[in-house]
Formats: C-alpha cells, sequence, structure tokens
C-alpha cells in the first residue's frame, strides 16, 4: 500500500513554509537579535527530531526488536528530515560561530582578546575548546556523520526492502552498532557546543542527557502522531493496538526520563547555590519564570498522568492529545533552553517565533510526507515481519 | 445434582485454548486452568477479568507521596527546623527540591510493598500454605482445566464432558464434594 501526498497536503505545507519565510524574513527587517535565535531553535528541533527517529530505529537492529518492523517505514520517513535539517542548521550554526550574530558570546574576538575592553577571563581560559575553528570542524563532524549514516541506512533499507536475505539485516545491524556508539558521544557533545556554550560561563555535565531526552522524546511522539495518522487513512492494517501501546509506553517512560534529567540537574544546583552555576537558572527565573515552571507540568505532570492507565495507551484519540501537548512542551523547552542566554530580559514569544516554527513545521512536513509517498508503507520483506504482525502484550 | 469437580487434561496448550472457547461458547464457566507455564492470550479466553491491581497501586503510591510530604513537613519544617546548607526552613514549599527524591522514594515504596501484599491476601498466599494443585502432573506437561458444576447450574456435568471429550481433552476425572 501506498501512502499518497494529495495536492491538498501538500499545498497545506506550503503555506506553512510561506509563512514560516514571511515571518522570519519579517522578523530579520523588525528586529535580527530576536529572529537569530529563533532560527537556531527551530532548526534545532525539526533536526533533532529526524536525528531522534534515526537513534529509535538504530536501536531496534542493535536490540534485534521484532514488534517494530511494521513501523519501521513512518521511523525512516522521520529521519530523512535529518539530511535537509542539517543543511540548515549547519549554516545558521557556522554563521554565529563566525560572530555574524550575537548568539554565541565567545564568538567575539574582542572577548578573548587580553587588554581589550570586554576581556573576558573564564571565557579567554575556555577558548581552546570554543574558537570558530575548531567549532565549525566539530560541527561539521557531527552533521556530516549523522547525513552519512542516515544515508548508509537507506542504502541498506533497500536491499532489505528487495530482498528476503538475513545477511543484508545483519549489516544494518552492525552499521547500528557503529551509529550508535557514534551518537552516544555525538549526542552529548553536540548539545554543550550548540546549546551549552550560549550561557558561556555556565557548564552542566547532565546537559547533553538533557538535551537528548528531550528530542528522543518528541521523535518518539513524532513517531506515534505519523503511524496514527496513517492507520486513520487505512495504511498499515497489520499495525495492531498493541504496537501503539508500545509507543504510548516509550511516550511515557521518555517523559519521565526528561523530567528525571531535568531535576537532578535542577536540584544539585539549586541545593549548593553556587554563584558560577546558579547564574543558568536565575536568568530563567527572573525573566521565564511562567515557561520555565509551565514546561514542567506540559511534559511531566499531564503525560504522566494521562498516559498511566493501560486503556489510555490504546486510546488514538487521547495520544493523539498527548502527542500535540508534548511537543508543543519540548518546543517551549528548547526555546527557555536557548533564548535567555542570548536575549535575557528582551525576549518576544510572537509572531516571528511561532511564524518560524510553522514555516519549518510545513517543512518538516513536506520532506517526511513525500519520503513515505515514495515507498510502500508496509515492510513484508523486513525479517521480523512475521513476528511483529502477530505482537501482543 | 451432586457437587462435583470436573478436570480435563490436555497435553496441550492450543487444543486447550480451541476447547475453553468452546465451552465458552455453550455459556460454560471455567474455574481455573493449571499449567506448567504462562499460556499466553489465555486469560480472556477463560473468562478471567483484567486485575485491577494497577489501580491499587497508583492508590498505594497515592498513600506514599502523602506519607513523604507529612513526614518531611513534620521532621524538617513542624517539630526542630533544620538549616541545611542555608536553605530556608520555614516553609515546606520553599525546601520542596530537597524532598522530591524522598517523596520519589517512599511513593514507589509504597506502591511495591502495597502491591505485594495485595496481590499475596488476595491469592491467600502466606508462608508454610499447602500447595493447592489437583494434579501434579500440571508442573510438568499436562495442562489441566478446572469446571464445578457449583458454577454452571445450565448446563448439566455429563454434557460439559462430552465437550470436554470432543474437543481434545485427553483425560477426564471427576471429583464429588
Amino acid at each position: 500500500m501506498n501512502y499518497t501526498f494529495t495536492s491538498k497536503t501538500k499545498n497545506i505545507c506550503f503555506i506553512l513554509m510561506g509563512i514560516g519565510l514571511l515571518s522570519l524574513a519579517g522578523g530579520f527587517i523588525a528586529d535580527s537579535h530576536r529572529a537569530w535565535p529563533t532560527l537556531l531553535h527551530n532548526a534545532f528541533f525539526f533536526m533533532a527530531i529526524g536525528l531522534g527517529a534515526l537513534f529509535f530505529m538504530a536501536i531496534q537492529y542493535a536490540a534485534e526488536a521484532g514488534w517494530s518492523a511494521t513501523v519501521k517505514r513512518p521511523m525512516e520517513a522521520i529521519a530523512s528530515y535529518l539530511p535537509y535539517g542539517a543543511a540548515i542548521f549547519g549554516i545558521v550554526v557556522i554563521m554565529s560561530a563566525l560572530h555574524m550574530n550575537h548568539i554565541y558570546h565567545w564568538a567575539d574576538p574582542a572577548v578573548t582578546t587580553e587588554g581589550s575592553p570586554v576581556y573576558d577571563e573564564i571565557i579567554a581560559g575556555k577558548s581552546a575548546f570554543l574558537n570558530p575553528v575548531f567549532y565549525i570542524i566539530r560541527t561539521v563532524v557531527y552533521l556530516a556523520g549523522w547525513v552519512l549514516f542516515y544515508r548508509s541506512f537507506m542504502k541498506r533499507s533497500e536491499i532489505e526492502r528487495l530482498s528476503l536475505d538475513v545477511k543484508a539485516w545483519k549489516k544494518s545491524q552492525s552499521l547500528s552498532a557503529y551509529f550508535l556508539v557514534f551518537f552516544a558521544v555525538t549526542s552529548s557533545t553536540s548539545a554543550w557546543d550548540w546549546i551549552m556554550s550560549i550561557d558561556t560561563h555556565w557548564f552542566s555535565t547532565l546537559y547533553g542527557w538533557y538535551t537528548f531526552a528531550g528530542f528522543f522524546v518528541s521523535a518518539l511522539t513524532v513517531i506515534t502522531l505519523l503511524v496514527l495518522h496513517l492507520k486513520s487513512k487505512g495504511l498499515l492494517p497489520e499495525v495492531n493496538e498493541n504496537h501503539i501501546h508500545d509507543l504510548g509506553k516509550f511516550m511515557f517512560a521518555f517523559s519521565v526520563f526528561w523530567t528525571y534529567l531535568w531535576f537532578s540537574q535542577f536540584m544539585l544546583i539549586w541545593y549548593s547555590n553556587i554563584p558560577e552555576e546558579v547564574t543558568y537558572y536565575m536568568d530563567r527565573f527572573e525573566n521565564y519564570k511562567f515557561l520555565f515552571i509551565f514546561n514542567l507540568f506540559l511534559n511531566f505532570f499531564f503525560p504522566f498522568l494521562v498516559l498511566m492507565k493501560r486503556a489510555s495507551k490504546r486510546n488514538y484519540a487521547l495520544l493523539k492529545v498527548v502527542g500535540v501537548v508534548i511537543l508543543i512542551g519540548h518546543w517551549s523547552d528548547n526555546f527557555v533552553m536557548i533564548t535567555p542566554g542570548v536575549l535575557k530580559d528582551h525576549w518576544h514569544l510572537g509572531w516571528v517565533e511561532i511564524g518560524t516554527m510553522l514555516g519549518f513545521l510545513g517543512l518538516f512536513g513536506f520532506v517526511i510526507l513525500s519520503k513515505l509517498a515514495s515507498r510502500p508503507v508496509n515492510n513484508p520483506t523486513h525479517i521480523f515481519y512475521e513476528e511483529s504482525v502477530h505482537h501482543h502484550i | 445434582m451432586s457437587k462435583q469437580i470436573i478436570y480435563g487434561v490436555f497435553d496441550d496448550e492450543e487444543v486447550l485454548i480451541s476447547s475453553a472457547k468452546a465451552l465458552r461458547g455453550q455459556g460454560v464457566k471455567i474455574r481455573d486452568v493449571f499449567s506448567p507455564f504462562p499460556i499466553h492470550g489465555l486469560d480472556p479466553v477463560i473468562g478471567i477479568k483484567p486485575t485491577r491491581l494497577s489501580n491499587a497501586a497508583f492508590f498505594y503510591g497515592m498513600f506514599g507521596t502523602s506519607m513523604a510530604v507529612l513526614m518531611t513537613w513534620y521532621m524538617m519544617i513542624h517539630d526542630w527546623p533544620m538549616n541545611v546548607g542555608g536553605k530556608p526552613s520555614f516553609t515546606w514549599f520553599e525546601n520542596m527540591p530537597a524532598f522530591i527524591p524522598v517523596t520519589f522514594e517512599l511513593t514507589v515504596f509504597c506502591a511495591a510493598h502495597g502491591m505485594v501484599l495485595s496481590y499475596l491476601l488476595v491469592n491467600k498466599i502466606y508462608p508454610g500454605r499447602k500447595a493447592h494443585n489437583p494434579d501434579p502432573r500440571s508442573t510438568d506437561d499436562m495442562f489441566i482445566m478446572e469446571i464445578q458444576t457449583v458454577d454452571n447450574k445450565k448446563v448439566a456435568g455429563s454434557e460439559i464432558i462430552s465437550v470436554l471429550r470432543n474437543t481434545g481433552a485427553i483425560e477426564i476425572n471427576q471429583k464429588e464434594l
């Protein structure tokens, strides 16, 4: 069965992209200090969802998971945004590192020049790691590495699709093992580079995992929503409510995991109360208090209480509502991670931010739905297909 | 009509499931099935309702949360306010982050122990209790279905036996109560 990407859906995507371009252009004309972090925030949020989907797919291979064979096509479709997302994000982040905007405090050469009026000893001490050349090399290694892995996965996926050979699956499994090792290191270091270094004076060893938890639960939510959308179109009849239940469990579990890391990071800093550590939370409590606290309700209390019961993880309509809330929550969480370090109290959450988000949503939707339409959504030649069809919990 | 227990002995769990379906189709109520291993998908077939243990667990957890809040408030705020790391010790809420780990642990503790104790009580399992097993072969290679005539006023015992025999029971034992 093939997914048909109707012209109506395409038009919705194009309209969203148009809104995004207009908002972003308007934002740059009106106030470029506000538009840059918005661009970085949305470029990262959507790229990371693609990356999270690729990571989840690699986990399925490494764990020899059988249940997920029938939902592999949606995962691949979401991961297919990664090359586009990486290109956009790479350009934004490299321009920022070259100090074409004021996102990264350390990117200003005057800050690390001794004797200059804005010389900052702490940042100068970090310049062996945080300097534009090394930073751009790292960024290119992360992004190119992930995209190359994505392309190898897709090549292998095509071989698996056309043959029933176990050897093809085995090769994908060893590819997953290499990817997971690469991802384990780069998911943490990339979060330090791209997001934690915005608050240059501050550091947290948990930050990489915290960022990962946020985008992984977003990716799981997008996978669930896409599978539910395909089911509502009558495609993927072999996906039964047990698969949906499992995806719902992942959404529930990783919402709790995100909260665990959020709280672990917060409590240690709150308790020790050391000036150089609490600056991060001071900014957020002084100027972003409502969003900062409200995120906990969107990302923890709501999914935790609603998805706790078995029956609610099998209720498709309820899962869609929780999924949308989780995505809004993590988008807003990323906003509170990125914006305070750049704009302090001069922040807005208005048409530029939301318009840009809608634009990226349009592009994201267009890319993943085109990928989905390019091949049958079913996966009958997967070696675990039979096991997945009979999945029952 | 005498009170009677009928044991249908099967040597294959698939045959047992199809037999149970046939019996349930005639309105026969099955008391229990004894099996050497858990049979996937058996519960709805023999008419066992889904467990309510998870609902109980939620309330045990809530109890643990409340106890933890009460305990931390009484010990650290009310009875003997303590200054730990310069944190204000006059309201529970301002110190709340420090109490979250305790609250979490007590919630899990109460939910887990409450579930275990409920499970033991509901199933009447206690130390020294004699095993209730109608046929020791059900711990080895046989699957045994127990049907009591007390549960089935509308279907005659002889009819149940004939259904069991026709659907693949290799042996049928009866016991008068």
